[in-house]
């Protein structure tokens, strides 16, 4: 039997999303289609963006739908520097944080290396939160050079939570826009983004129980982007592509249920990780709970395993059947160490030896049990491979 | 037994997996990331941790029903073999980095992580065999496939190691075989090309790739009789035996090409010189290993076969263990041998013995005497 710890990293899909799915995949049309079938099935996509606004709080014109969430990050990302630099003046900064996800911090990075962007970097504590004496007194002085500021809503490897309304009450002082990948955070803790008061908003399906290749890119009114995909001029002109209204509806639906399960899911699956974060820490003086004082999501458990490489930790699980998420993996499958706990002040080392549980809808208390049972033998073997690397 | 496949996104390796799966074996694949930053693609035949590579692992650990891992080796790769690839050419010497990955890292670090994880053994697609003498020992054997036979860079192996490795392809008769029995099992490799070059060194240019690392510094190419004959970037980049890129201009007095005979990198000078200068006699190790059972009194001289590159031929040999070294020497001369490379002895096919040459005794009187001056590359026949 498997125990699927790594919610974090995808969702099992809903039943009722997955009907939702199939039966709008029978429907033929093509949403700019102007006949009849065009319509029916533009309706439906509406019907999607009108659903998808109402579990994010948003205005359903500020839904722009994508592929993902990194693609909605790179067009976040990207279209405000462009749009912030497209005046007379130029804006080269961004204000980030190095424990951003890397949809994030690539297309900074692409940007400084391409497009004479400098980033930033907000010192970051060894809880994961950054520094907001040095993000005011920063701001006051340079904010006439600010593109945009880009912090993550809550953290995915961590779980740590920024204090968003914070980020953008201080932004806001300066008229600097601000985006927030909130792709780890909505469908789990309350997010409202009309009252947010952000420029964009990332968010993802497949991390609550949607299917993956859905995205979207909630935009405020307000806010100008310069498009990073061009050709029909679909989703306000910032997202060209065939729109996909099967997909916007499985989308919607899995927001839906997200949403309206939160309450109670929040309270059981917090349960369940505390139950799981004592049981760890009892098993071994060696396990250091992550950013344990701080706001962090609910289905979340971050450790540090002393003297243990993740790749090791990663093996002995999955031998018995236990699913969890080490560092970050490279394209290769390599597991480096965690770039989020290097820029909170972790070695190397340290920052290999991280195991992530995330917990979700199936979670039950017997799988906890079982990933009790099974860590033992895991940090036995790991311990004894050492950290050879 | 539990068995962790090494598999390097070629097809020996996922032939090797699959024949250990069939012999009734627990197996997992593991694919050793030895580069931080991995190209994306393959270049012919050259590398072999590409992120192409990766994935043919795991596409061939996926048809193969293997649970498939990446295991980052990636710092004890650059300490163990990079690292020391470079400062042996800059001490002077020619080594051989693949021995040095099977030394400290497939068949050390790995198998040391492998066993702490509770695996039995550590399976590769190597050519070579494992076979048990009258008294249980295990040996190591050249391969069936003799073309293939890649015994001399398993020298390195000692008996405990030899006790937890696999090499299923040992007794298989030629590479094609394997090729076609990857077909067979549809294995998407089974026409990859073999890769030949040093997987570190992505151009394959390896002159380049050091003169990077260690610098350009002018110096004089010399005759044996220390004569003025031209002038080289960087002593490092040359390596006896080396006959091409001397650039000499002007052809020798007897019109024959030269040869470098001798790296001296302290005075950063490379002496060039005829062949039949190159011709050694006797080599001395002061490190060596036994791979396996110990031959029996090694202080007195026995008969056996040395082996000095990869894919040379072997030849016949006297050999004695005196003052903790390994002098072998040799029936006829051999050419063009290397501080740095390593000696490895047969008997008859079994590997008995390797060790890292650190002297060598030329066969030409007129070389051992102009030698002298140019370091401890080279020693003087006694």
């Amino acid at each position: 039997m498997t125990v699927y710890l790594d919610y974090a990293a995808t969702s099992p899909l809903r039943d009722e999303v997955l009907d939702c799915y199939v039966e709008h995949l029978k429907n033929l049309g093509n949403p700019s289609s102007v006949h009849s079938s065009g319509q029916r099935i533009r309706r439906a996509l509406e019907e999607a963006r009108e659903s998808l606004a109402k579990s994010v709080d948003c205005n359903r014109s500020e839904v722009i739908f994508t592929a993902g969430g990194t693609e909605s990050d790179n067009l976040a990302i990207k279209g405000l520097y462009w749009q912030r630099n497209s005046e007379a003046v130029s804006r080269p900064i961004i204000i980030s944080s190095g424990t951003e996800h890397h949809a994030s911090i690539d297309p900074m990075e692409w940007l400084e290396k391409h497009d004479g962007a400098e980033i930033v970097w907000l010192p970051v504590d060894d809880q994961g939160i950054i520094d907001f004496k040095f993000f005011e007194d920063f701001l006051a002085e340079h904010h006439a050079k600010v593109a945009l500021v880009n912090l993550m809503w809550a953290n995915n490897e961590t779980g740590v939570i920024t204090d968003m309304s914070r980020v953008v009450e201080l932004a806001k002082k300066y008229e600097v826009p601000v985006h927030s990948d909130a792709i780890a955070a909505f469908g789990h803790i309350p997010i409202s983004f009309a009252q947010s008061g952000l420029s964009t908003m990332s968010i993802s399906a497949h991390k609550i129980g949607g299917p993956v290749g859905a995205g979207a890119l909630i935009v405020s009114r307000s806010t100008k982007l310069v498009s990073i995909i061009h050709g029909g001029g679909q989703e306000r002109g910032m997202r060209s592509g065939t729109m996909n209204a099967p997909v916007a509806k499985a989308f919607a639906k899995a927001a839906e249920i997200a949403v309206a399960e939160l309450d109670s899911e929040t309270k059981r699956l917090q349960a369940l990780r505390d139950r799981l974060v004592e049981g760890v820490k009892a098993l071994t003086p060696l396990a250091h709970h992550t950013a344990g004082s701080v706001a962090r999501m609910p289905h979340n458990a971050h450790f540090t395993f002393e003297g243990c490489s993740g790749d090791s930790l990663l093996f002995l699980l999955d031998q018995q059947g236990v699913c969890v998420s080490v560092g970050s993996a490279c394209q290769a499958g390599v597991n480096g160490p965690s770039h989020v706990l290097v820029a909170m002040g972790r070695t190397e080392r340290e920052a290999n030896g991280c195991i992530r549980m995330t917990l979700g809808k199936d979670t039950t208390d017997a799988d906890i049990d079982a990933v009790l049972a099974a860590l033992p033998k895991a940090l036995e073997g790991a311990l004894r491979a050492g950290l050879t690397s | 037994m539990k068995v962790l496949a090494a598999m390097s996104g070629g097809v020996d390796s996922a032939v090797a997996a699959a024949r250990a799966v069939e012999a009734g074996h627990e197996v997992v694949g593991v694919h050793l990331a030895l580069s931080r930053m991995p190209g994306t693609l393959r270049t012919g035949s050259r590398g072999c941790c590409t992120i192409e590579d990766s994935m043919d692992a795991q596409r061939a650990a996926n048809v193969i029903g293997i649970p498939y891992y990446v295991w980052d080796f990636s710092e004890r790769f650059k300490l163990e073999v990079v690292d020391d690839f470079i400062s042996e050419y800059e001490a002077g010497r020619t080594p051989n980095p693949c021995m040095r990955c099977n030394e400290r890292i497939k068949f050390a670090a790995l198998l040391e992580k492998g066993l702490a994880l509770g695996f039995d053994a550590v399976c590769t697609g190597h050519y070579a065999s494992i076979l048990t003498d009258d008294e249980g020992n295990l040996e190591l054997h050249r391969s069936m496939a003799l073309a293939k036979d890649q015994s001399y860079v398993l020298g390195v192996l000692t008996a405990e190691q030899l006790q937890h490795s696999m090499f299923p392809l040992g007794h298989t008769a030629s590479k094609d075989l394997i090729r076609a029995e990857a077909s067979e099992r549809g294995l998407s490799v089974a026409a990859k090309p073999d890769s030949y070059d040093i997987c570190f060194i992505p151009e394959g240019d390896t002159q380049d790739w050091l003169a990077d690392r260690l610098g350009n510094t002018t110096g004089e190419i010399v005759d044996m009789q220390g004569n003025v004959l031209g002038e080289h970037k960087g002593a490092h980049g040359f390596t006896v035996g080396q006959r091409k890129g001397l650039q000499l201009g002007k052809p020798a007095a007897d019109g024959k090409p030269r040869y470098v005979l001798a790296v001296d990198v302290k005075s950063n000078k490379v002496v060039v010189g005829p062949q039949q200068a190159l011709a050694v006699v006797e080599l001395v190790g002061n490190k060596f290993t036994w791979c396996g059972k110990p031959q029996d009194n090694p202080e007195e001289f026995f008969k056996a076969h040395v082996q000095v590159r990869a894919h040379g031929e072997q030849v016949a040999c006297e050999l004695a263990v005196i003052d903790n070294a390994m002098v072998i020497r040799c029936d006829e001369p051999i050419y063009g041998v290397a501080p740095g490379q390593t000696a490895v002895i047969y008997l008859g096919t079994r590997v008995l013995a390797q060790t890292t040459i650190d002297h060598t005794v030329s066969a030409v009187d007129s070389f051992s005497t102009a030698s002298a001056s140019i370091g401890s590359s080279v020693e003087g026949a006694v």
